[in-house]
């Protein structure tokens, strides 16, 4: 039989897609669990860092694991009531959720300042205790950056106001330029900025050009943008005064500061 | 062909980067940090090798109507198979890496090897070539990402060389070594390089 006889490529092409199939297959399969287990494992650490409980980025796993059920407290929040809701913790999926029809809502165009298009209707919030005292409040936030939609962490105070961290856990911008969101250095400067201005708690926090002159006015809610990224600056702005604002965890945040929810 | 040449050949003589200009894309890319680099050389070396020695093997059983889109198929499953290896061992790297080894199946090299090699000699030669051009890329992809690491960031693998001023130090970092362009101008004086110094790959007017 010639090489080239419709019946042998035929034989040729389906023996070639089985070997395959089953090779790919069989590999996705079996390293799916150790993938699964990196991505949490490192979103876990991400939030850690955010927090500042955990000071360095190398830290081994089961530093990790032990820092994070020690210290952090997962609740469900309802967005629309800002009240806690008793959904299960382990429904919601980072990332996921937020675009699951059955769970997500889509979003006002005049309210979507963060270009998310969707989030979830009950979101997650991330409560960290110290010696039994509330002392941060975590927010998983995401937005549009320049190129990619960025998924992080916004650490506050129990005032809601204070920025205590932030971190990037996934993001797509340009290493160097919008990628510096990662940078150690620039997120230390939020630490002790104001996201919500003083009396009438309004989303406030600004990404400026250049860097922040202390002297200048309301000097607490700004932080220094990102040299030669301007839209991923802009991007990051948007994200943080979006969640903390009354579309997104703004209620939540309300009732807090009223002594209620937890 | 002597297995030497076969292995080495491809690294100055007729490097796939810098002579058959193949595999420009993945070369912008991966390359504004050694770490990355290096990985991705790792990568398409391992890819290469076996894809070339798969499809060397089945060469003969091959109906020529088909044979580049069996190549594809042989190529996709080893990429899909390294992604996957080290989305499960090394997250970190497999993380910064993103898209770029999925994009290892469109380098031409990859191809370009296993059609223009592979379909007509050994697999265990095949296997050797594979080395070999994969070599050839790296060394091109680690040059070219020390140049932009290191003027761009001030750093190598990670570590400080030049103290940038974001981080207090007296650096300027070159915004522009970051941004893919540069890369072409790199490969572009490599390219220079190589040729003055084996003035026989210079083409004839």
């Amino acid at each position: 039989m010639s090489s080239d006889s419709t019946s042998k490529t035929l034989s040729v092409a389906l023996g070639l897609c089985v070997v395959c199939s089953v090779l790919v297959s069989t590999a996705a399969v079996k390293l799916k669990p150790i993938q699964d287990e990196n991505k949490r494992l490192d979103v876990q650490k991400n939030l850690l860092l955010s927090t500042g409980l955990l000071k360095s980025a190398s830290a081994s796993k089961k530093e990790i694991e032990e820092t994070y059920s020690r210290s952090v407290e997962t609740k469900m929040v309802d967005l629309k009531t800002g009240n806690l809701s008793e959904k299960d913790p382990t429904t919601f999926e980072l990332g996921t959720t937020d675009k699951d029809p059955a769970a997500a809502l889509s979003i006002p165009s005049v309210d979507d300042i963060a270009a998310i298009k969707t989030r979830a209707k009950v979101r997650p919030v991330y409560i960290i205790k110290e010696g039994g005292v509330v002392s941060q409040i975590v927010l998983p936030i995401h937005g549009k950056g320049l190129w990619s939609t960025m998924y992080g962490f916004l650490a506050l105070a129990p005032d809601t106001r204070t920025v205590k961290g932030i971190g990037f856990y996934s993001h797509g911008e340009t290493p160097g330029l919008g990628g510096e969101i990662e940078n150690a250095r620039w997120q230390a400067q939020w630490k002790g900025k104001h996201v919500l201005s003083e009396d009438d708690f309004e989303p406030v926090f600004r990404v400026i050009k250049g860097s922040v002159d202390s002297s200048t006015p309301a000097a607490d809610t700004k932080v220094d943008g990102l040299s030669g990224a301007t839209l991923t600056s802009k991007g990051v702005q948007s994200t943080v005064n979006y969640w903390v604002g009354q579309a997104g965890y703004g209620k939540f945040l309300a009732n807090l500061r009223n002594g209620g929810v937890l | 062909m002597s297995i030497k040449k076969t292995l080495f050949g491809p690294v100055f003589d007729n490097n796939p980067i810098a002579l058959q200009i193949l595999g420009i894309c993945s070369a912008l890319a991966v390359t504004t940090k050694l770490e990355t680099a290096l990985v991705m050389s790792i990568a398409v070396i391992l890819v290469t090798a076996f894809s070339s020695f798969f499809v060397s093997l089945i060469r003969n059983q091959i109906p020529s109507s088909i044979r580049i889109i069996c190549q594809m198929t042989i190529i996709a499953s080893m990429v899909i198979l390294t992604d996957q290896i080290l989305k499960a061992f090394f997250y970190d790297i497999a993380k910064a890496m993103s898209v770029y080894v999925g994009l290892i199946i469109t380098n031409c090299i990859v191809m370009g090897r296993a059609e223009g090699y592979a379909m007509k000699n050994g697999p265990v030669m095949s296997f050797l070539d594979g080395v070999g051009n994969g070599l050839g890329y790296s060394v091109i992809l680690i040059l070219v990402a020390f140049v932009r690491e290191l003027f761009g960031s001030g750093k190598l693998l990670g570590m400080t060389v030049f103290k940038t001023i974001n981080e207090g130090g007296w650096y300027q970092p070159n915004g522009m070594a970051l941004l893919a362009p540069s890369a072409f101008f790199i490969i572009g004086f490599l390219i220079w390089g190589l040729r003055s110094w084996k003035t026989g790959q210079v083409e004839s007017e």
